[in-house]
C-alpha cells in the first residue's frame, strides 16, 4: 500500500526549530530548516545526520520548502546547504526571499561578532546560500521534477509567509507553516481551497486557545496611546524589528491620520527601515485595504513615522517611539525606557510576551524598583528576529560589571497581545477549509497538542497525529490510479445507462492495457486487435433434469411462459426450431434417453452473460410451477 | 386578440409602405451578401457587419426567413452559431412579435449537431419565450423543446434549456394539466434533477432555474429543501452561492416547518435550521458566498432569538481555560464602578477550566457567525454583515442592545465606508438601546476622525442616542466641544446634536447646571464670552434640557438670561421657548405665536383663504385691497409658523397672481386707445410676465404640489398668456405677428384640456371653462376678434378656489459655505483655476442630483452655471439633503479684488412636470402625429438661495 512518511526533525511536540521530513511517493522534501531560539550549542539547528551520516544531503532530498523569513523556520539553512552540504532547490515566496538574509545576516552577526562564536556560517555562506533558492509566486504550480510539484498559498502570517501543497500524482501534503485565520491590519487572512490533500501539517501553537476579536485590542491600544499623547506623555512600544511591528505602525499611523494628530512618533533604525522597504515593494502580499489604496498612496510610506535618532528621546513634548528589542532586554528600547521611567506620564507597552529575566518581564510582573547595570549597554540591534517571545536570556549582558544602580519605574506599564498564529478555531476552519484526510500537528506542545487531536479526531472523523522530533509517522494512502479510456467505450458505455453521476461509481465492461507504465481501458475487440490475439468464446453450458411427462415441445411451450412469466425485462422468445432464447442464452430441451418422464434442458450461455445464465439455471432448477396450464 | 392583430396588420401595411419609399429592403441586401460569400469567414463578416445596423421592426421577419434560409445551407459551425445569435438579437426588436419564426427556430434544433450552436439556439428560443409570455401554449412547446435537450452531453446545452425552464416553465398548475398530460411533468422535479448535475455550471444554472421560477410566484415545495442543503458543500463557490440564496427562500416560504437535526432526535425549525446553516456559510472560503450569506441573515426576521444571539457569542479560552471576552469584561468593570482603570498584565488572565469534551470547535449552528463576519478580511463581507445586523436588530430590541458592544468596535474599522455603515445602522438602532459609558466613550472618541461625514455622522447618531448617566452626558458634552475647538465649521452640526442631546435628557443636565455654567453660590462670575461657539454650544444644551425641566432656570445667573433672550431671538431653531419665571417681557414678543396648540394659526390661514374666495362680486378696489391684506397676512403668519410656511407662501403666491391679474384688467385702463398708453401697456406685459414666472415657481418649488392644484396653475399660467396676446395684439401693428400667436395660444387652450379633461368639470366659470365654450367660435375668428373675446372672458372669470394639499413645503436652500465674511480675497493666477468649496443645506428638493444647480456670477455679468456631480449630495435625512461640492472659478485679470455671486438655482423643465406626464400618459393610444408638444418643453431656472458673495482676485499671470 503507498503511504506517506513524515518525520519531524524540529518542531515535532515543540516550538522553535521547524524541519519537517516527507518522503511522498519516492519524493522526499524538507519542510522548513529553522533554529531553535532555546540552545546555543549544536541542538540550536536540526540534526541533519538523520537524512544521511556521511556524503551530500543533495542526494537524499527532492528540494526543501522555506515557509516563511521567521528564524525558527529558515535560521538553519546556511548551516544546512553550504556546511552540511546541500545542492538542490530551496523554494521559498519572493517577500521570504527578499527578507531572510537579512535576518540571516543579523543572526550571524550577533552570535559571530557579539558572542564570538567560531565554526558558523559567514556572510558569504549565506549569499551562496541564497543563491539556490528558487522564487514563487502564490498559487503557481512548480515542477520540482516530472513527478513533484508544489503550490504556495497565503498565510498572513508574516509578509510573504505561505503555505506550501506538495503534490506527486494524485498524493498530495499540505504543509501550513504558520498562519493566521484573521486578518490584521497589514495582512490578510490564509486561505486555501477544497484541495483535499491526504494530509495536513498544521501549526498548532495556539491549539487551546480561543482569542477575542482583535478590535478590542486594538482599540484599547490606540485609546492608551491617545490618551498618553494628549497628556504630554511619551509612548514607549518594544518590538521586534519585522512582523507585529509593521502592523502596530500601520495601526498608529492611520490613527494619527484620522483622528489628524501631530505628535510625532519615531520608529528606531537599522534592520526596519530595510524591511519597510520590502513591505513597500510587496504590496501585493499584504490585506486588501493596503491593497487597494496604494495607487493614492502606499501605506508603508509613513507620513507620520520618522526614524529615531538618539537625541530625540530627550526632546520635550509628547512622542510615540517604536524601539527595538522587543523584552527590554537591551539596546536602544532599554536606553529609552531608563530614560523615561521615571515620569509617570509616560508609558511602555509591551506588545508581546516577555522571557522571564528580561527588564520586559520584571516590569510586567509588577516590579516598581529595578537594579541596572551602571555601564551603557552598547549594542546596535539585537535579536531582531521578528519572532516575538521564545529568546533565551541574554547571558552576556546579564554577567556585565557590577556597579548597579536603583531605576524606580514610574510610568506606566501596559501590555497588549498581538499574536499572528491562527487559535484553535481558526485551525478548524483550515481543516474545514481543505478536507484534508489526514492531519499532523507541528509546532506546539505537546499537551495542547492532545486536546487539538482529540477534538479534530472527534469533529472531522479523521486520523490525527503529533509526532515527536525524530519520530516517524506513517500515513497509508489510497490513491486513485488514472486510466485513459478509449473515446469509443466511453461513449458506448454512457449509451447504455443514464446520464453518468458524478456520486457514484459506474459499472463498465471492458480491458485493462497495462503497458510502459500506462493504463488503459478499451473494448475487448480493440485489446484483441491491439495484441494480435484470436478471440476465443468461453461458454457455459449446464443441463437440467425437470420431471415432466409432457412431449418435449410441450415442456419447450411451458418453459417458454414461465419464463416469459418470470423475466419480464428480458426478451424471451420462442424460437421455430425448438429452442429458447433468453436474450442471448440458448436453451434446449430433449428427452433423457433413459426416462421418458425426465426431460432435460439444455442451457449454454456466454461468459460475458454469466449473472443471467447462473441466475436462470437456478430458477430452472427450482422446477416448473405445478400448476400447468 | 383578434383587434390586435387587425391592428398590427394595418401597421404593417402602413410601415411596408413606408419602408419602400424610404430604404431598400434588407433583407434582400443580406441576401445578396450572403449568397456573395465564397467562404464562412467570409460569410461570418457579412454577418458582423450585418449586425452593427439596426433593423427596422418591418423588415425583421424577412431577414429572419434569409437567416433560415442559409442557416440550413451553412456547414460551418461559426457561421450557423453567428445566425442562431442574429435570431435572438432580432426577435429582441422592439415592436416584433416573433411568434411567426418560433417554428422555425424550433426546426432548426432538431438537425444541429454542435453543442454551441445548439445553446446558441436555445438563447434564441429563449428570448422569443420571453417575447410571449402570455401565450401558455408557446410557454409549454418551449419547456417540453428544453426538457428534450436536457439530456445533452454539452453543459451549455443544459444551462439553457434549464434556463429556459426557469424562465418559461408553467408556474400555475393548472395550466400544466391543461396541457397533454404527457407534457403536464413537475417543472421542479425536472431541475430538481439537475442539482446532482456533474457540472458545476449546470447545477448552477439548476438552482438558478428554481429561483426564478420562485420569482415567477411558483411555490417551490419543501421536499428540495434537503437537496439544497447538500449544495452548501459544494466544491463550486457560484454553486454555493446560489444554495444559500435557495435555501433563504425556502425558510422564508417554510418558516414554521419542522426539520430533523441530523445525528440526534431533536427537531427544529426550518427557519433556525436555514439560519444556522446560512450562517455557517459566512465563514466558507469565498468571500462572494460570505458576502451572499451575510446579507442574507439580515432578511431572516422569523428565527428565534436562542438562535439570533448565538450569532454574537464566541466562547474564549487560553490554555483550556475559560476565558472572558474584552467586552464582559468592559461589562463588569462598568457595573462594578470601577471604569477607568488601567489594565494590568494578566488583568485578562483566564480562570476557570475547561471541560474539553464541552468545547465545540466548529459549531453547526449560528454561533459566533456575526463575530466571524465583523472580522473578516473583504470590507465588502463587513458591510454586509453590519447591514445584516441593522436589519436583525430594528425587530430584536434584545439583538440590538447585545450587539452594541459590536457595533461600537467597527467604528474603528479601518475602511471608512464601514465605520459610516456602522454609525447609520447604530442611528437606525437607536430607539432600542441605552449606551453604556464605556461604550459611550468609544463612541466619543471617533468624533476626533478627520472625516467630515463621519463626524456629522455621528452627531446625528447622538442627536437620538440615550445616556444612562450624567457623567456620560457631561463626556459627550466635553468631547463635542473638543470636536469644535478642533474643527470649528462643525458648529451648526454640534448644536445641533446637543439641543437634542439636552432635550432627551433634561434629568441627567440639572445636576450638571452649575457647573456647566460655572456659577458659584457666593462668588459671582465672570460673565462669558456671548459670541464663544463653545459657550453657545453648552447653553444649547442646557436650555433644550430646561425646557422640560422647570426646576432648572433658578439655577441660572442674570446673564444667562439676558443670553437667552439673544439667543432665542438669533438661534430660535436651536432654543425653544420657555417659560422663565417673572421674566415674561423677555419672552412675550414670541410667544403668542407659540401657543401649544397648532390649530388657530391652520385656521387662520383656512379662513383667510375663504373670505378671499368667497368675495366674487366685490368692486375691483374692494377685491384689490383685500388681496393685499390676506397677502401680507400670510406671508407674515409662513415666517411665525415655520410649519405653515409653505401653504401660506403656496397660497400668497397664488394671490399675488392673482392681484397681479386683477391690477392689469382694470377696466378704464383698456378702454383708451393704445398707442396713448404705452404706461399701462408696460405694467400690463410686466404683469403677465410675472405671472408666469411665479407660476413655475408654484409648480417646481414646492414637493407635495398634486395635481389639483397643478390644474389651477396651469390655469393662472393661460390667463397670463391670454394677457400677453392681449397686450400684443394691442401694441403691435398688422394681423400678421397675431396669426401664429392666436393659433399658438388656442393650440395651449386645447392641450389644457387634453392634459385636465378630469379635472374641467370642477372649473365652472372659470376662464378656461368660458374659453371651451366658445371654442368653435374662435377657431373661425379673426384674431381681432379673439383678442376681443379674450379680454372679455379675462375679465368676466372667476376667481379659481386653489385647494391645499395635505402637505406643502417650499424648496430652500442655504449656503453655509462659503460665508461671504471673508475680507480675504481669494487670489488666483488668471487663466488659471481655482477651487471654490461650497457647502449648502436643502430642505425639500425632490431629485436634487437632477435639479440643483449652482450659479457664479461675476462682476462683469458674465454667469456660470455649474451642475455637481451627484456623489456631492448626501442625504442626511428624509427632505434634507447637503450639497458638498467644489466650484472651480477662473477669469482673466483684474486690477483689484471684486465681489462674485455664488447662489443655488432649481433648474426646471415643463416636460418633466406632471401635466407632461399625464399627457404622454393619455396620448399613448394615439397615433403620434397627433401629439403637440404644449410648451415643447420649457426649461428655466428659479433661485432660491440667497446669494453669497465672494471676494476674489485673478493676478495677472508673471512673466
Amino acid at each position: 500500500m503507498p503511504e506517506i512518511k513524515v518525520t519531524p526533525l524540529g518542531a515535532g511536540q515543540d516550538v522553535g526549530r521547524s524541519c519537517i521530513l516527507v518522503s511522498i511517493a519516492g519524493k522526499n522534501v524538507m519542510l522548513d530548516c529553522g533554529m531553535h531560539m532555546g540552545y546555543n550549542d549544536d541542538r540550536r539547528f536540526p540534526d541533519f545526520s538523520y537524512i544521511t551520516q556521511n556524503g551530500r544531503l543533495t542526494d537524499f532530498l527532492d528540494c526543501v520548502i522555506i515557509s516563511h523569513f521567521h528564524l525558527d523556520h529558515c535560521g538553519a539553512l546556511p548551516y544546512f546547504s553550504e556546511m552540511v552540504g546541500y545542492d538542490g532547490p530551496i523554494y521559498m515566496t519572493h517577500p521570504t526571499k527578499a527578507i531572510c538574509p537579512i535576518l540571516l545576516e543579523d543572526y550571524r552577526k550577533i552570535t559571530v561578532d557579539k558572542k564570538g562564536e567560531t565554526n558558523f556560517f559567514t556572510s558569504q555562506m549565506i549569499k551562496d546560500c541564497m543563491k539556490k533558492v528558487v522564487a514563487v509566486h502564490l498559487h503557481q504550480t512548480v515542477q520540482v521534477d516530472e513527478e513533484l510539484e508544489i503550490k504556495a498559498y497565503y498565510a498572513g502570517h508574516v509578509l510573504g509567509a505561505a503555505m506550501f501543497q506538495i503534490k506527486v500524482g494524485c498524493e498530495s501534503v499540505v504543509y501550513t507553516g504558520d498562519y493566521n485565520m484573521t486578518p490584521d491590519r497589514h495582512l490578510g487572512a490564509a486561505w486555501i481551497d477544497k484541495c483535499r490533500p491526504d494530509l495536513l501539517i498544521t501549526e498548532s501553537t495556539y491549539a487551546t486557545t480561543i482569542r477575542d476579536s482583535k478590535r478590542c485590542r486594538e482599540r484599547d491600544f490606540l485609546k492608551k496611546v491617545h490618551e498618553t499623547v494628549e497628556r504630554g506623555g511619551k509612548v514607549l512600544i518594544p518590538v521586534f524589528a519585522l512582523g507585529r511591528a509593521q502592523e502596530l505602525c500601520i495601526l498608529l499611523e492611520t490613527f494619527w491620520e484620522r483622528m489628524n494628530l501631530k505628535a510625532p512618533i519615531y520608529f528606531s533604525t537599522g534592520l526596519t527601515e530595510k524591511a519597510n522597504h520590502y513591505y513597500k515593494l510587496f504590496i501585493t502580499w499584504t490585506n486588501q485595504k493596503i491593497r487597494k489604496t496604494f495607487v493614492q498612496r502606499n501605506m508603508f510610506e509613513f507620513k507620520h513615522i520618522k526614524a529615531f535618532d538618539r537625541a530625540f528621546a530627550d526632546n520635550p513634548g509628547p512622542m510615540v517611539v517604536f524601539a527595538t528589542p522587543g523584552m527590554l532586554h537591551a539596546g536602544q528600547s532599554l536606553q529609552i525606557f531608563r530614560k523615561w521611567a521615571g515620569n509617570e506620564k509616560n508609558m511602555v507597552i509591551m506588545p508581546g510576551y516577555c522571557v522571564q529575566g528580561t527588564v520586559g518581564h520584571k516590569i510586567l510582573s509588577g516590579q516598581r524598583k529595578l537594579e541596572m547595570e551602571g555601564r551603557q549597554i552598547v549594542s546596535l540591534s539585537q535579536f531582531a528576529h521578528g519572532i516575538q517571545g521564545k529568546v533565551a536570556p541574554d547571558s552576556q549582558h546579564l554577567c556585565s560589571p557590577p556597579l548597579l544602580l536603583q531605576l524606580e519605574v514610574k510610568m506606566q506599564v501596559e501590555y497588549m497581545s498581538f499574536s499572528a498564529h491562527a487559535d484553535a478555531k481558526g485551525i478548524m476552519q483550515l481543516i474545514r477549509q481543505a478536507e484534508p484526510r489526514n492531519v499532523l500537528l507541528v509546532h506546539g506542545e505537546a499537551k495542547k497538542m492532545e486536546f487539538l487531536k482529540q477534538k479534530i479526531e472527534q469533529e472531522f472523523h479523521v486520523n490525527c497525529y503529533m509526532p515527536a522530533n525524530g519520530e516517524t509517522t506513517t500515513i497509508f494512502t489510497n490513491p486513485s490510479i488514472p486510466v485513459d479510456i478509449s473515446l469509443g467505450l466511453l461513449k458506448r458505455e454512457t449509451a447504455i445507462g443514464l446520464l453518468p453521476d458524478a456520486k457514484k461509481p459506474k459499472l463498465m465492461h471492458g480491458t485493462l492495457i497495462m503497458k510502459d507504465n500506462s493504463f488503459r481501458l478499451v473494448s475487448p475487440e480493440q485489446a484483441l486487435k491491439e495484441l494480435g490475439l484470436a478471440e476465443h468464446q468461453l461458454r457455459f453450458t449446464c443441463r437440467v433434469h425437470i420431471q415432466d411427462p409432457r412431449k418435449e415441445h410441450e415442456t419447450v411451450l411451458r418453459v417458454y411462459n414461465h419464463l416469459k412469466g418470470v423475466l419480464k425485462d428480458y426478451s424471451v422468445q420462442h424460437l421455430p426450431d425448438g429452442s429458447i432464447t433468453v436474450e442471448s442464452i440458448l436453451i434446449q430441451a430433449t428427452a433423457h434417453s433413459e426416462d421418458q418422464g425426465t426431460k432435460v434442458l439444455l442451457v449454454s450461455w456466454t461468459y460475458q452473460d454469466e449473472e443471467l445464465g447462473s441466475y436462470l439455471t437456478s430458477l430452472l432448477k427450482k422446477g416448473l410451477p405445478q400448476s400447468s396450464s | 386578440e383578434d383587434r390586435e392583430l387587425l391592428e398590427r396588420q394595418q401597421h404593417e401595411d402602413l410601415s411596408t409602405k413606408k419602408l419602400r419609399l424610404t430604404k431598400p429592403s434588407k433583407s434582400a441586401a443580406l441576401h445578396v451578401d450572403l449568397c456573395k460569400a465564397t467562404s464562412p469567414a467570409d460569410a461570418l463578416q457579412y454577418l458582423l457587419q450585418f449586425a452593427r445596423k439596426p433593423v427596422e421592426v418591418e423588415s425583421v421577419e424577412g431577414v429572419v426567413r434569409i437567416l433560415l434560409e442559409h442557416y440550413y445551407k451553412e456547414n460551418d459551425a461559426s457561421v450557423r452559431l453567428k445566425i442562431a445569435s442574429l435570431l435572438g438579437l432580432l426577435s429582441k426588436t422592439a415592436g416584433f412579435s416573433p411568434d411567426c419564426i418560433m417554428d422555425d427556430a424550433i426546426n432548426t434544433l432538431q438537425n444541429e449537431k454542435s453543442h454551441q450552436v445548439l445553446a446558441q439556439l436555445l438563447d434564441t428560443l429563449l428570448v422569443i419565450g420571453t417575447k410571449l409570455t402570455e401565450n401558455p401554449s408557446v410557454r409549454m412547446r418551449l419547456v417540453e423543446v428544453a426538457c428534450k435537450h436536457l439530456t445533452d452531453s454539452s453543459h451549455g446545452v443544459r444551462n439553457k434549456c434549464l434556463q429556459l425552464i426557469g424562465c418559461l416553465g408553467p408556474v400555475e398548475k393548472g395550466v400544466a394539466k391543461e396541457a397533454e398530460s404527457q407534457a403536464a411533468k413537475d417543472v421542479q422535479k425536472i431541475i430538481g434533477d439537475h442539482f446532482n448535475d456533474q457540472d458545476p455550471r449546470v447545477r448552477t444554472a439548476a438552482i438558478k432555474a428554481m429561483l426564478q421560477l420562485h420569482e415567477r410566484g411558483l411555490k417551490l415545495q419543501q421536499a428540495i429543501y434537503g437537496q439544497a442543503c447538500k449544495l452548501l458543500a459544494d466544491d463550486y463557490e457560484q454553486v454555493r452561492s446560489a444554495a444559500v440564496q435557495l435555501i433563504w427562500v425556502l425558510s422564508q416560504l417554510y418558516p414554521e416547518s419542522i426539520v430533523p437535526i441530523p445525528s440526534s432526535n431533536e427537531e427544529i425549525r426550518l427557519v433556525d435550521d436555514a439560519f444556522g446553516k446560512i450562517c455557517h456559510m459566512v465563514s466558507d472560503g469565498s468571500w462572494v458566498v460570505r458576502v451572499q450569506a451575510a446579507k442574507l441573515l439580515g432578511s431572516m426576521q422569523q428565527v428565534s432569538s436562542h438562535f439570533l444571539e448565538q450569532t454574537l457569542d464566541k466562547k474564549l479560552m487560553s490554555d483550556l481555560r475559560r476565558k472572558r471576552t474584552a467586552h464582559e469584561r468592559a461589562k463588569e468593570l462598568y457595573s462594578s464602578g470601577e471604569f477607568s482603570s488601567g489594565r494590568k498584565w494578566g488583568d485578562d488572565a483566564p480562570k476557570e477550566e475547561i471541560d474539553t469534551g464541552a468545547v465545540n470547535l466548529i459549531e453547526s449552528g449560528a454561533c459566533g457567525a456575526f463575530v466571524h463576519g465583523l472580522e473578516d478580511e473583504m470590507y465588502e463581507v463587513r458591510i454586509a454583515a453590519v447591514e445584516a445586523l441593522c436589519m436583525l436588530a430594528q425587530s430584536s430590541p434584545s439583538f440590538a442592545e447585545k450587539c452594541l458592544d459590536f457595533l461600537v468596535d467597527m467604528f474603528n474599522d479601518e475602511i471608512e465606508e464601514v465605520r459610516l455603515q456602522s454609525i447609520h445602522t447604530m442611528r437606525k438602532i437607536s430607539n432600542n438601546i441605552t449606551l453604556r459609558e464605556d461604550q459611550l466613550d468609544t463612541v466619543l472618541a471617533v468624533l476626533e476622525d478627520s472625516s467630515r461625514d463621519i463626524r456629522e455622522a455621528l452627531h446625528e447618531l447622538l442627536c437620538c442616542t440615550n445616556v444612562s448617566t450624567k457623567e456620560g452626558i457631561h463626556l459627550a458634552l466635553v468631547e463635542l466641544l473638543k470636536n469644535l475647538t478642533k474643527y470649528p465649521t462643525d458648529r451648526e452640526s454640534i448644536w445641533k446634536c446637543l439641543k437634542f442631546l439636552g432635550s432627551r435628557h433634561p434629568t441627567l443636565v440639572l445636576p450638571l447646571v452649575p457647573e456647566l455654567l460655572s456659577t458659584h453660590p457666593f462668588f459671582d462670575t465672570p460673565e462669558p464670552d456671548m459670541d464663544d461657539p463653545a459657550y453657545i454650544a453648552v447653553l444649547v444644551l442646557i436650555f433644550n434640557a430646561a425646557k422640560s425641566c422647570p426646576t432648572m432656570p433658578a439655577l441660572f445667573s442674570d446673564h444667562t438670561f439676558r443670553h437667552y433672550a439673544y439667543l432665542r431671538d438669533s438661534l430660535s431653531h436651536l432654543v425653544p421657548p420657555l417659560r422663565l419665571p417673572g421674566r415674561k417681557l423677555v419672552s412675550s414678543p414670541v410667544s403668542p405665536s407659540i401657543t401649544p396648540h397648532e390649530d388657530p394659526s391652520q385656521q387662520f390661514l383656512h379662513q383667510s383663504l375663504e373670505r378671499v374666495y368667497n368675495l366674487q362680486h366685490l368692486d375691483p378696489q374692494g377685491i384689490q385691497e383685500l388681496l393685499e391684506f390676506t397677502i401680507r397676512d400670510l406671508q407674515r403668519l409662513g415666517e411665525l409658523q415655520s410649519e405653515l410656511a409653505g401653504m401660506a407662501d403656496f397660497t400668497a403666491t397664488y394671490l399675488q397672481c392673482q392681484l397681479l391679474l386683477i391690477k392689469a384688467l382694470q377696466e378704464k385702463l383698456w378702454n383708451v386707445a393704445a398707442p396713448l398708453y404705452l404706461k399701462q401697456n408696460a405694467l400690463a406685459s410686466a404683469a403677465a410676465k410675472q405671472i408666469l414666472e411665479e407660476t413655475y415657481k408654484m409648480e417646481f418649488m414646492y414637493s407635495g404640489v398634486e395635481s389639483r392644484q397643478v390644474v389651477i396653475i396651469h390655469h393662472m399660467r393661460l390667463q397670463a398668456k391670454a394677457l400677453q396676446l392681449i397686450v400684443t395684439a394691442r401694441t403691435t401693428r398688422g394681423v400678421e405677428p397675431l396669426f401664429g400667436m392666436c393659433e399658438k395660444f388656442l393650440q395651449e387652450v386645447d392641450s389644457f384640456q387634453r392634459c385636465f379633461i378630469s379635472e374641467l368639470p370642477q372649473m365652472q366659470g372659470s376662464f378656461v371653462d368660458k374659453l371651451l365654450d366658445l371654442m368653435p367660435r374662435l377657431v373661425t375668428s379673426k384674431p381681432s376678434e379673439v383678442v376681443k373675446i379674450l379680454q372679455t372672458t379675462l375679465r368676466q372669470s372667476t376667481f379659481l378656489h386653489l385647494p391645499l394639499p395635505e402637505q406643502l413645503h417650499r424648496a430652500s436652500a442655504n449656503i453655509i459655505e462659503p460665508t461671504g465674511e471673508s475680507d480675504n480675497p481669494l487670489r488666483f493666477t488668471s487663466g488659471l483655476v481655482v477651487a471654490l468649496d461650497v457647502d449648502a443645506t436643502l430642505e425639500h428638493v425632490q431629485d436634487p442630483q437632477g435639479t440643483v444647480k449652482v450659479q457664479v456670477l461675476y462682476p462683469d455679468g458674465q454667469a456660470q452655471l455649474i451642475h455637481p456631480k451627484p456623489a456631492d449630495f448626501r442625504n442626511p435625512g428624509p427632505g434634507r439633503h447637503r450639497l458638498i461640492t467644489q466650484v472651480y472659478l477662473s477669469h482673466t485679470a483684474w486690477t483689484e479684488p471684486c465681489q462674485i455671486e455664488v447662489r443655488l438655482l432649481l433648474a426646471y423643465n415643463s416636460n418633466r412636470s406632471k401635466a407632461a406626464a399625464k399627457i404622454a400618459k393619455s396620448t399613448w393610444n394615439e397615433s403620434p402625429e397627433a401629439l403637440p408638444q404644449p410648451e415643447n418643453g420649457i426649461e428655466g431656472t428659479i433661485p432660491f438661495s440667497k446669494p453669497v458673495k465672494v471676494y476674489i482676485m485673478p493676478k495677472p499671470a508673471r512673466r
